[in-house]
């Protein structure tokens, strides 16, 4: 009776691993012939912006005719180290992936490359000495964006001004460079401050709960700058609820440009957004068939983005496709 | 029973005291738009959440169970709600998508108490398959989208106020429904005889099965109701992030609070004190203003430190101490 019972269990188990390991997948079977496999590990679908990254990766792949392995590692690198792993054991013709953090890949990678697999980072990059791990980097310049939000704000303060920042997921590239870039900029003027700097994991109940705390702990703030819409959102929410104004009596800068920020945007809730453009799906497959004909691709590939003021969103809010 | 919740309610008000000299006006209350308005009242608003769980997960808990999905649950509450709402401004479907919402968590807690009590899987297995698959379950209602919706009743439940926080308020019922529920009526010996040997007390006459498979309705609504206060705050519901480690933080406040994880008795008060001090911690960190980069080690600390004062060994030492001091 036991041992039925522990099997029955397994079994449950293991189909509700399998389930989730393989959503989305598209089922296919293997490489076979000229089809390119190509293994995706995505870092999960923490907001509004990942979730257009994968629709975008997930089209393009089915226009090129590219079969797709897609993962979710749920923001855990543990489950991103070992989708790469299967991938490699199912011998796709390249892997491509976001990596969670920064650091700790070469061991995963060393796999792909002794099994002869390229390698594309997409979207966020990695922290290592030997460049030989991956073919190319796909993706927005952090620092620049950083520095984007940081010139805006150095163009429009006058008079001292105390700014909060609500960073993203603790150790991510995104934040670290977005954290830079800005710093970078504002240290021209010498009057904007950074009083207080938190992780609101970007996420909006993040967002909304570090601001909450801030709005009493600090005395004075006049710009939130949030490393992604979603916690500017619930900034949003917690200026409301203090009874101040957003985007009047404190001034919000985000990054990203989803639907809902731009939204915000319009509404004259946020002040200004610079763009990280996440559809990157079209760039990415080309990438991938030149890969594994064995071409030359440089190894950095900026994808285009601009920044929004409120006159601009109200225009280009109706033909935002996320 | 006192002594043993002296040493939670010590580490709750050391917190607020950490708090308050590092930020001076943190007790400050003030009324803004007709609520009340500081620091202590984001504690109690945003523990909410935790405390409820916390309450469902007591009683599990004191049948010697474990529920580990409340987390996932939580998400699919918010999920189906806010994709039932979609871009209705009404109080009447609002109402509808939370009752649906609700009526499915019941469904998952029978599921959870149909293979622990009814199959007899342990229980840390049993509810880690609607752990992993619930999450999915989430993502697959929202279609891998954070669902935003812009409805006022729906609003009300997470980030509502009548004066106090109405998601307070709502836990606060709860607890005091338990409590009169468990201490005045039988129900809370026949949970505490189950946790202490289920055997036994089946041949003593319980329906230990019935006890189980109630008190995993009663988590699953429980994480339901937690999880429409969560997305409801941020009129939103992401299925990947909306209660996310909740599960730990409440057995935490559970085990803080002084309730064995080995079943049988249990305290309502000590998971209220956790919950407490579990949210203080984390308004502690963004308050003083902890560097991200060493959040987790400070969190850390804390609950070590809570963790072993209250050791049987520990306490022990202590109350051997003042027997040496009073003779």
């Amino acid at each position: 009776m036991l041992k039925k019972i522990t099997t029955l269990a397994s079994v449950v188990l293991l189909s509700a691993v399998t389930a989730c390991g393989s959503g989305g997948g598209g089922g296919g079977t293997g490489s076979s012939g000229d089809t390119i496999t190509m293994g995706f590990a995505q870092v999960g679908a923490e907001s509004g912006w990942r979730t257009a990254n994968t629709k975008s990766i997930q089209d393009e792949a089915k226009a090129a005719g590219i079969d797709l392995k897609f993962s979710d590692a749920q923001q855990k690198q543990e489950n991103q180290i070992k989708a790469i792993r299967s991938y490699i054991q199912q011998k796709v013709s390249v892997i491509a992936f976001s990596p969670v953090v920064e650091t700790g890949w070469d061991t995963v990678l060393l796999e792909a490359k002794r099994a002869n697999i390229p390698v594309i980072l997409t979207d966020r990059s990695i922290d290592s000495d030997d460049t030989s791990l991956y073919k190319t980097f796909l993706g927005s310049d952090f620092v620049e964006e950083g520095r984007r939000a940081g010139d805006w704000l150095v163009s429009n303060a006058s008079g001292p001004t105390s700014v909060v920042e609500l960073q993203g997921t603790t150790g991510a590239a995104p934040a670290i460079d977005r954290k830079k870039g800005f710093e970078e900029k504002i240290a021209a003027k010498p009057d904007i401050k950074v009083v207080a700097s938190q992780t609101g994991d970007f996420t909006r109940s993040g967002g909304k709960q570090v601001m909450e705390a801030m709005l009493k702990s600090q005395p004075k703030i006049d710009v939130v700058y949030a490393h992604n819409d979603d916690m500017g959102l619930g900034a949003i929410e917690a200026i409301k609820a203090a009874g101040k104004v957003p985007g009047k009596d404190i001034k919000i800068i985000t990054v990203d440009a989803v639907k809902d920020g731009m939204q915000a945007l319009a509404n004259g809730e946020i002040n200004f957004i610079v763009e990280c453009n996440p559809l990157l799906g079209k760039q990415l497959m080309d990438l991938a068939k030149k890969v594994v004909k064995g071409e030359e691709v440089p190894a950095r590939v900026v994808t285009e983005e601009g920044t929004f003021t409120q006159e601009q969103a109200k225009a280009a809010l109706p033909q935002r496709q996320y | 029973m006192k002594n043993r919740l002296l040493w939670p309610l010590l580490a709750l008000a050391a917190l607020l005291l950490l708090n308050l000299a590092v930020t001076p006006s943190f007790f400050a209350l003030r009324m803004q738009d007709g609520h009340l308005y500081g620091g202590l009242v984001d504690v109690l608003k945003n523990g909410a959440p935790t405390l409820l769980i916390a309450l469902g997960m007591t009683l599990v808990i004191a049948t010697r169970g474990i529920d580990l999905s409340v987390g996932a649950v939580a998400a699919i509450a918010g999920a189906v709600t806010c994709v039932h709402i979609g871009a209705s401004g009404d109080a009447g479907t609002a109402f509808a998508g939370m009752a649906l919402a609700l009526v499915l968590c019941a469904v998952l807690g029978l599921w959870n108490g149909l293979l622990v009590a009814g199959l007899g899987i342990q229980p840390i297995i049993a509810t880690l398959v609607l752990m992993t698959a619930g999450r999915g379950v989430a993502m697959l209602v929202t279609e891998g989208q954070i669902v935003t919706v812009n409805n006022t009743a729906y609003r009300q439940v997470g980030a509502g106020f009548v004066v106090l926080p109405i998601s307070i308020l709502i836990s606060l019922l709860v607890l005091g429904l338990v409590a009169f529920a468990t201490r005045r009526t039988a129900l809370g010996v026949l949970i505490e005889a189950v946790g202490v040997n289920p055997e036994a007390s089946r041949l003593a006459g319980v329906r230990s099965r019935t006890i189980i498979w109630t008190v995993y309705v009663f988590a699953a609504v429980c994480a339901g109701i937690a999880g429409l206060m969560i997305s409801s705050n941020v009129s939103a519901a992401d299925a990947n992030n909306a209660g996310l480690w909740i599960e730990m933080d409440a057995i935490l406040a559970v085990v803080i609070g002084g309730t064995s994880l080995a079943g049988g008795r249990y305290s309502l008060t000590g998971t209220l004190l956790g919950a407490l001090i579990i949210q203080t911690l984390t308004t502690t960190v963004y308050t003083i203003g902890v560097a991200p980069e060493v959040t987790l080690v400070f969190k850390a600390v804390v609950v070590i430190a809570v963790c072993l004062v209250q050791a049987p060994k520990a306490r022990a030492a202590l109350s051997f101490r003042k027997v040496a001091v009073s003779s």
